[in-house]
């Protein structure tokens, strides 16, 4: 916890610059083996990171179905995007019901199962394990086993509302709550968040909560008070990692429905919509694509920006984790 | 607060039973979210031993009425698995051996040596991890069309050798907690650069080099997008394709209980790493949440 990232970017900041021609030749020849040691990385930033960054944006200007070298077009996908693709919308909107529901889902639920876990239970060990065990199930198998869960007619969850009196849905078959289905499935990896709060309340001194008491606090202004607060800079790293990642959300998506995003599109995500674009139309339209991927690209570096510049407001950093 | 009249043992025995029933509750809480969390892949495990016409009963049923073992194989006689099975082990490994090398080398570097640039180019590095998948997709796979490379598992396999972003930050970190102290000496017993890495950094980094491991396997064993788009032929398709392939046969929709059966045979070695290891995914996950 001693490093976290804020802490870590704050640290490389304001460093003074060393220029080549002033290093000694013994800084030199340490300078030549550092480089030597992190050239693989260089060499593979250049390939798979920078080199597709700028190709995508350039492709986006492009008619471009691979077998053709690309047409220059201007922005013409773009104009297409924004007034003439109706799936765009729609899958931009089923993508922000998925990035709320999900985001939201994690972050609680995640929090809520930490604390229980944090008070003091017994097998803690045990029930961490299980909690986690089925984020480790790859989602080929898990989608297999959630088409089952969420079954209209014999599913595991309509078994439940049924036993316990409550009305049964369609899920999947059913457009409007469709995203719904997803929604339900994402507690799966809650472990996940669940596992990084609970090292987090772990880290807590003792001490505070010792003090909040003699100050006459109650279990939920201990809460408010002391372990929220302390938790606050996990409690953004995890908001920012976990919408990053459910911008993008298009494996489960695309097993469940067979690439469709069915029933009648209610459940077309973003990601599903770009990559039909690319491999599932005939000829490919990699530009319109790339289009769609640079949308994508500034929506989340938008989001991620919003939250960054807002976490001064609401992230607590402790004294000492600042320096380090 | 009760005080003034309140007794001091009345006290004590509300403030006990108000400790019960917490407790209770608490412990009531936990049961039924692991029930939450379990029975979708119980129920994966039994229904892959029952009769077709059991699996689609309302409500569900829990028990195989006959156990058929027999859904295993016949979800072989559709599903290559021992091809798929061959296939993810061999890009699994290699790229196991692509992570560990080129993660902990690169980390090596921006741990330990100082030159220009460096906590730039770190920055840069960490950028790299916000970077959609999406952005990267067509180019690279252009490129890779262009090479030839579509249809082997070099796209699955090379990239590794590079350096992950991720896996070079938990290393980086784990290099840093290493006293200078210790290469110092190595130093001045006139042991090389190489030679401190390979013999002193490597033997001690043992515990990080554990966690990419495993997140490496689990990367590989799970991927499902890599191998959907860059592998067509059926003799090279992973276990991950395989299985989604084997799910959406046509005509094999409903049969419900083979899917499970060849779910159950692709979760098995995930679940067995996973408890062998446990101490190590619980601390990956916490690296991956906390960036240190």
């Amino acid at each position: 916890m001693a490093t976290s990232f804020g802490s870590q970017i704050s640290a490389l900041r304001g460093r003074r610059r060393e220029r080549w021609r002033d290093l000694s030749p013994m800084r030199k020849r340490e300078a030549k083996m550092g480089l030597l040691f992190i050239s693989p990385w260089i060499v593979g930033v250049l390939l798979f990171s920078l080199f597709p960054f700028v190709a995508s944006f350039l492709l986006s200007f492009t008619k471009y179905n691979i077998v053709q070298p690309p047409e220059w077009i201007g922005t013409e996908h773009y104009e297409h995007i924004f007034s003439d693709d109706p799936l765009f919308l729609k899958s931009l909107r089923n993508t922000a019901v998925y990035v709320v529901g999900s985001v939201t889902i994690r972050i609680v639920l995640g929090f809520a199962l930490a604390l229980l876990l944090n008070a003091k239970v017994r097998l803690l060990g045990l029930w961490r394990t299980l909690f986690y065990l089925p984020s480790v199930v790859p989602i080929v198998a898990l989608s297999v086993i959630w088409l089952y869960v969420l079954n209209a007619r014999a599913g595991l969850l309509n078994s439940l509302l049924y036993a316990i009196g409550l009305p049964r849905f369609r899920w999947f078959a059913d457009p409007d709550i469709a995203m719904i289905g997803y929604l339900i499935m994402s507690t799966t990896w809650v472990g996940v968040t669940m596992v990084i709060f609970l090292a987090g309340l772990q880290g807590i001194p003792e001490e505070y909560y010792d003090a909040a008491k003699i100050d006459g606090a109650n279990i939920f202004q201990r809460l408010l008070r002391v372990t929220i607060p302390l938790m606050t800079p996990t409690i953004y790293l995890n908001i920012l990692i976990n919408i990053i990642n459910a911008f993008q959300v298009f494996t489960q998506v695309f097993i469940m429905t067979d690439g469709t995003g069915g029933p009648r599109d209610a459940t077309r995500v973003y990601v599903l919509h770009l990559f039909d674009h690319a491999f599932q139309y005939l000829p490919p339209q990699m530009g319109y694509s790339s289009a769609l991927a640079w949308i994508l690209f500034m929506i989340i570096f938008f989001f991620t920006a919003v939250i960054v510049m807002t976490s001064q407001r609401w992230v607590f950093y402790q004294g000492g984790e600042n320096g380090a | 607060m009760i005080q003034g009249e309140t007794g001091f043992l009345q006290r004590d025995s509300v403030f006990r039973l108000t400790r019960i029933a917490g407790r209770i509750l608490l412990y009531g809480l936990l049961i039924v979210m692991s029930l939450w969390f379990l029975a979708p892949l119980f129920w994966m495990f039994m229904s892959s031993f029952m009769p077709l016409d059991q699996v689609g009963v309302f409500p569900v049923q829990w028990i195989p009425r006959v156990w058929m073992p027999e859904n295993f194989t016949e979800a072989l006689k559709f599903w290559n698995f021992g091809t798929t099975f061959r296939n993810t082990m061999l890009i699994t490994v290699f790229s196991l051996i692509g992570d560990i090398g080129s993660c902990t080398i690169v980390a090596y570097g921006f741990a330990r040596f100082r030159f220009p640039f460096r906590d730039t180019l770190f920055l840069i590095l960490l950028a790299t991890l916000m970077l959609p998948f999406a952005v990267r997709l067509i180019p690279v796979y252009a490129a890779y069309d262009a090479i030839g490379w579509i249809d082997t598992f070099y796209p699955l396999i090379v990239p590794n050798f590079f350096g992950n972003a991720f896996y070079i930050f938990i290393c980086r970190q784990f290099f840093l907690g290493i006293p200078q102290d210790l290469l110092d000496a190595a130093k001045i017993d006139g042991a090389s650069e190489v030679r401190i890495f390979t013999q002193v950094m490597i033997p001690l980094a043992k515990p990080a080099i554990v966690v990419i491991a495993i997140l490496s396997f689990q990367n590989s064993w799970n991927d499902f997008l890599g191998p959907l788009i860059y592998l067509k032929d059926p003799d090279l398709h992973t276990l991950a394709i395989g299985l989604y392939k084997f799910t959406s046969l046509p005509g094999q929709g409903g049969i419900y209980n083979q899917q499970m059966a060849a779910s159950t045979m692709m979760v098995l070695p995930v679940l067995i790493v996973f408890f062998l290891f446990q101490k190590q995914f619980i601390q990956g996950a916490n690296i991956s949440g906390l960036k240190g």
